[in-house]
């Protein structure tokens, strides 16, 4: 890393790169796409054969430009979209006409997305954290304690009955977050969490998500903080993946990264 | 959950006995107290006496002052200057006012309004400067209101200020193109804004209902929304003092008139 970033990355990088075998597939936390191919109902083709297997535990990034595919896969790893080929998520095939599994699916993988109003949407902060265990069954005491304990994870934890549309940028995420750890998932999907923070805000969320047990699929275009956070990564574009390794390894490419419109910011380069 | 702390703009913390009420039976005394009010015969003056004195009690109840109901009341003041037109642009039979020449239909129609609008509104304010966000739409839910029109009041109330921040932005945004907004000439800008807010609202209601589906929602709110202190017969006997003591002054309007 360039000295121009001052962290270090944290510890843990002994997932990079990993190879599921057979035998971690069917376990909790981890993800096999298999041959997905996604077309919009407009012609479009999103996806065109995704094949991605992440293993319980790890942080992967999920990179590309802009109109690569990337929301539309991440809408398929919940069963909200469904195309050819298969999604399995700790075990279990997503399959559009089986609700009550989809309903597991849902609880499995929880997607923040990038913009936390689209998210946030009832009055005050503690019913935002419960609208999804809620979904799930749970109420009384035990929904209580998922919201105070996942709000506890995030740091907002005395914020619980404000209004999330009077809370800064930074917390209104932090509340996104929570909202999804409520639901204890075992697969974390974040769209973009970095855009729109201000620095601190950003490495606040980078130490919640890095101490978060939970397997980690990171969509961005913040490369380094892909490189903070994350010790593989995947490169999407039209529809597929086209390289998949180390973090360090894909950055430091820099004909790989032109090719599919990526480049590290002004001052910064990483050694392989 | 029902932690009661979601205060909306036109919300006054209180503990009151009419904050104390059940919503779903001060939203019921509201609309049937409203119901009499507006079928009063407009000529029946003495009887709006009595429903300004009726809301008057109410509000002393609630312990809200005048001062804030008058302030709150000036979204009226449109209507007031329509219901002021009347006297003049009305056909009939004619007086002489301070030598304005004023018809008598059109006099009587802007009273009808301006007397019926202020009660309603009045009455309105009363409700929601008592009652949180929250427990209007349960009160609703519990009065059978369709559960497709509590959660769009609900969205509408929570996406409000975001649309409000958005056509904001989009205006400053306009002003920095040297667009020159002064009361009628920014019309243009702001119709062509209108259309362009409609689409950003249309796709934001998208993405909300996909995030809401990734978290397991399904169609209906969580049973764990229905928090308890539903109405029991006494708070409903209480509420309904104020529409009874309404509905006998609207028929003894009508007759009498």
């Amino acid at each position: 890393m360039s000295a121009a970033q001052g962290r270090d990355r944290p510890a843990g990088d002994g997932l990079a790169g990993v190879t599921t075998d057979q035998a971690t597939e069917g376990a909790p936390g981890s993800l096999v796409v298999r041959g997905l191919t996604f077309t919009y109902p407009d012609g479009q083709q999103a996806l065109s054969g995704v094949d991605l297997t992440v293993a319980p535990g790890e942080r992967v990034a999920l990179l590309g430009p802009n109109g690569a595919g990337k929301t539309t896969l991440v809408l398929h790893l919940n069963g909200i979209l469904t195309g050819q080929g298969t999604v399995t998520v700790g075990g279990l095939t997503v399959d559009p006409a089986d609700r009550a599994g989809l309903a597991e699916i849902r609880r499995r993988v929880g997607v923040v997305f990038q913009d936390p109003d689209d998210q946030l949407f009832l009055p005050t902060v503690a019913e935002d954290v419960a609208f999804g265990p809620a979904n799930l069954g749970l109420r009384g005491e035990a929904l209580r304690t998922r919201v105070e304990e996942a709000l506890a994870a995030v740091g907002m934890a005395e914020h619980v009955h404000r209004t999330p549309h009077h809370l800064s940028f930074g917390q209104k995420r932090r509340v996104a977050v929570a909202g999804v750890l409520a639901m204890h998932p075992e697969i974390l999907v974040l769209d973009e969490p970095s855009s729109n923070l201000d620095p601190m805000a950003r490495r606040e969320l980078a130490e919640i998500v890095a101490r978060l047990p939970v397997t980690v699929l990171m969509v961005t275009h913040d490369l380094p903080y892909a490189y903070q956070l994350c010790p593989r990564a995947v490169i999407m574009d039209a529809g597929r993946i086209v390289a998949d390794g180390p973090t360090a390894k894909l950055l430091s490419d820099s004909s790989l990264l032109a090719r599919h419109r990526l480049e590290l910011p002004y001052g910064f380069s990483i050694d392989a | 959950m029902g932690t009661g702390h979601d205060a909306h703009l036109l919300y006054r913390p209180g503990d009151s006995p009419v904050h104390r009420l059940p919503p779903e039976v001060k939203i019921a005394s509201a609309v049937a107290f409203t119901v009499a009010v507006v079928s009063t015969p407009r000529e029946a003056f003495w009887a709006f006496g009595v429903y300004a004195a009726l809301v008057a009690l109410v509000a002393a109840l609630a312990r809200v002052p005048p001062g804030w109901l008058a302030r709150r009341a000036t979204i009226e003041l449109p209507f007031v200057a329509l219901a002021f037109a009347l006297p003049f642009l009305g056909a009939g039979e004619r007086v002489s006012v301070a030598g304005l020449s004023l018809s008598v239909d059109g006099l009587l129609g802007g009273w009808n309004i301006i007397a019926k609008a202020t009660l309603g509104l009045l009455t309105s304010l009363l409700l929601v400067g008592t009652t949180t966000m929250r427990d209007l739409i349960l009160g609703l839910d519990r009065l059978r209101v369709p559960a497709a029109i509590t959660q769009i009041a609900t969205f509408m109330l929570r996406y409000l200020d975001v649309l409000v921040a958005e056509a904001r932005r989009m205006r400053v945004a306009r002003m920095a193109r040297g667009d020159d907004p002064r009361f009628l000439w920014q019309l243009r800008g702001f119709a062509v804004g209108l259309g362009a807010l409609f689409l950003r609202a249309y796709e934001r209601g998208e993405r909300v209902w996909l995030a809401m589906r990734a978290r397991g929602w399904s169609g209906r709110m969580p049973a764990a929304w229905h928090a308890t202190g539903t109405a029991t017969a006494r708070h409903w006997s209480a509420a309904a003092a104020l529409p009874v003591t309404a509905a006998v002054v609207a028929i003894a309007a009508t007759v009498t008139t």
